[in-house]
């Protein structure tokens, strides 16, 4: 096996052109071409989205006069329908004031159970994030029944209160790992420091802490601004009434009637719904990586 | 004006300083920073979670409080064979797609730790499809998988003349079963190759100099280097998307809601069709308490995970 190797190592460097040559090729075979594979795939769906939201019905459903993957004629149709015609700015805001409001109360109680569990350090701190850790690993799907109940029991079914109090649940979790992470980062002595010069705990962790893990801050921010946004499950089982639900949810339940699919809009709904969390990703694309790839390696 | 204000302010900072040496006092401040967070999970996990198994215990419907009926749920749901029908098509629904996303997501994870032009906007693009909300995607997936109009089967039949029939992807249940991981697949590649790609730039370069100075083929040094140095990162991931993919609940609705002939059903969606839409809040919860030593079982692989890499790492337990 290693003499073969050899050989065709020798083989290659007596003539250098054709090993620059093979190992360009080889590289555009083992790595070009596999990746542009995953990312045609991978992008394929939203390509299809883009296209059928602005496609007229009639090349929509029409292959053989038309190309499938183009648009002859673009149109606003489906978008203008879905704007004027049913509920979707309602629903926009709606899951905007949810997504907003439960990624500020989850920031608010991870921020402050981080910096106890890791900068207070009292006994017992490593079990409480312990405790904290496993909550994340309780999925939705077994806990949506009985939180039916609680919420019923709370007065709180079809309201976006209900949402914006259950969604921590799996955020605060995942917020409270990424920012211990991140207060660990910060070095003691700067609170240390202040505390000889007088500064009490809290001002500590407003004034030092906090302005320092600011970048943690803002993956937690956005990190829980997507999840709550896509969140389907809760906003499933708790609202009813068409005009409290989520964009997920709505388009699902209010969009898909009857026996013929009205794609155009569906699609034009789903590329609407997709856009304000892409637009943030867009945006802060590191954050995202960092807090992905921090909270797994924590 | 300095004169005047003075005093009010020693009167504020005193008052303050009151409260200000409250917070200072610890045990009082962990509580305090404590309690937002642990209320919050106490009141809407732990508590739902004690109550969800006692609900599977009682015969709760909507709008009306059960009592207590031992395992007759569990038998019943012993007895059923859509139950069954659920767990199997969840377990090989998890394996599958485990399989599946692992060994492309490695492999993209591979492929974009080499050094190429543009790397950053790729590793951002990758990203995508775990960003999006999972129903909006999974309606361009249903949308792709149409009967009549899948743009799947007009490349097979129309461009490529490999088939000569569109293929009816959700209407049997095979290729329904099928559909299903492959979109969910899609969804999950760009979260393990990630997560991989940032264990992957941990592995020091030195280890594969070593390596190839002795020779090792490139087969050798993903073999006894990569994959060993991987292991407890891929042990983590693994056990969130196990869990995550065995519980799944939106990809199904969205796409089949269990459909056709209730082939698809995860325990999940069969745990929302009883318990929800059906209005047995007691059989749905046992449906869903049934989901627990699966989880358990996945749970226990991520400990020993981490401890092994607590081990490679010669760090004490913290």
């Amino acid at each position: 096996m290693t003499d073969v190797a050899a050989q065709s190592t020798n083989a290659a460097s007596a003539t250098p052109d054709t090993m620059a040559w093979d190992s360009r090729a080889r590289r555009v075979m083992m790595i070009y071409l596999p990746l542009a594979c995953f990312v045609l795939i991978l992008l394929f769906p939203f390509y299809w989205m883009a296209i059928t939201a602005f496609k007229p019905n009639a090349e929509l459903l029409n292959f053989k006069q038309h190309n499938p993957f183009w648009i002859s004629s673009p149109t606003l149709a489906h978008i203008k329908h879905l704007l004027f015609d049913t509920a979707y700015p309602t629903w926009l805001k709606t899951t905007m004031f949810v997504a907003i409001g439960s990624t500020f109360l989850s920031l608010f109680a991870s921020t402050l159970a981080a910096y106890a569990i890791e900068r207070l350090r009292f006994r017992g701190s490593p079990y409480v994030g312990l405790g904290i850790y496993l909550a994340y690993l309780v999925p939705p799907s077994i806990l949506f029944i009985p939180l039916a109940t609680v919420i019923v029991q709370f007065g709180l079914f079809d309201s976006p209160m209900a949402l914006i109090l259950v969604y921590p649940t799996f955020l605060v979790p995942f917020c409270t790992w990424l920012l211990i992470g991140y207060f660990k980062s910060i070095p003691y002595e700067l609170e240390e420091c202040a505390l000889v010069d007088g500064a009490t705990r809290l001002q500590i962790l407003r004034r030092i802490t906090l302005p320092l893990a600011v970048p943690g801050l803002i993956s937690a921010g956005i990190f829980s601004f997507t999840l709550s946004w896509n969140e389907f499950i809760y906003a499933l089982a708790f609202i009813q009434s068409g005009a409290n639900k989520t964009v997920p949810v709505a388009i699902l339940t209010e969009l898909v009637t009857g026996d013929v699919y009205q794609w155009g809009a569906l699609m034009a709904g789903s590329l609407l719904g997709s856009l304000p969390v892409a637009l943030f990703y867009s945006l802060f694309v590191d954050y995202y990586v960092s807090s992905l790839t921090g909270a797994v390696k924590e | 004006m300095s004169v005047t204000t003075l005093p009010s302010r020693g009167v504020a900072l005193r008052q303050s300083n009151w409260i200000a040496r409250l917070f200072d006092y610890k045990p009082f401040l962990i509580v305090m920073c404590l309690a937002p967070a642990i209320g919050l999970l106490t009141v809407f996990l732990t508590y739902p979670l004690g109550l969800g198994v006692w609900l599977a215990f009682t015969d709760t419907t909507i709008g009306q409080r059960g009592i207590y009926i031992g395992l007759e749920n569990f038998q019943y749901l012993l007895k059923d064979s859509l139950w069954w029908n659920a767990v199997f098509y969840s377990v090989f629904y998890t394996g599958i797609a485990t399989i599946g996303k692992f060994a492309l997501g490695f492999w993209l994870a591979l492929l974009l730790n080499n050094h190429f032009p543009l790397k950053s906007l790729l590793r951002a693009i990758v990203l995508l499809p775990w960003i999006v909300p999972t129903v909006l995607s999974a309606l361009a997936f249903w949308w792709i998988y149409d009967p009549q109009f899948s743009i799947i089967s007009y490349l097979l039949v129309d461009v490529l003349h490999i088939r000569s029939t569109n293929i009816d992807f959700l209407g049997t249940p095979w290729p329904a079963r099928f559909s299903l991981i492959a979109a969910n697949i899609w969804r999950g590649i760009p979260f393990v190759a990630i997560s991989l790609l940032a264990g992957l730039q941990t592995i020091s370069p030195s280890l594969y100099e070593a390596a190839m100075l002795d020779g090792a083929t490139a087969w050798q040094r993903f073999r006894y280097i990569t994959l060993p140095m991987m292991m407890p990162i891929l042990a983590i991931v693994m056990t969130f998307s196990i869990i995550f993919t065995f519980t799944d609940f939106q990809l199904v609705y969205a796409i089949t809601r269990g459909g056709p002939v209730n082939s698809t059903h995860l325990l999940a969606t069969l745990a929302f069709q009883r318990g929800i839409a059906g209005g047995e809040l007691g059989e749905g919860a046992a449906i869903a308490v049934s989901m627990i030593p699966f989880l358990v079982f996945a749970t226990l692989f991520s400990y020993f995970g981490l401890a092994r890499r607590k081990w490679q790492q010669g760090e004490a337990n913290d």
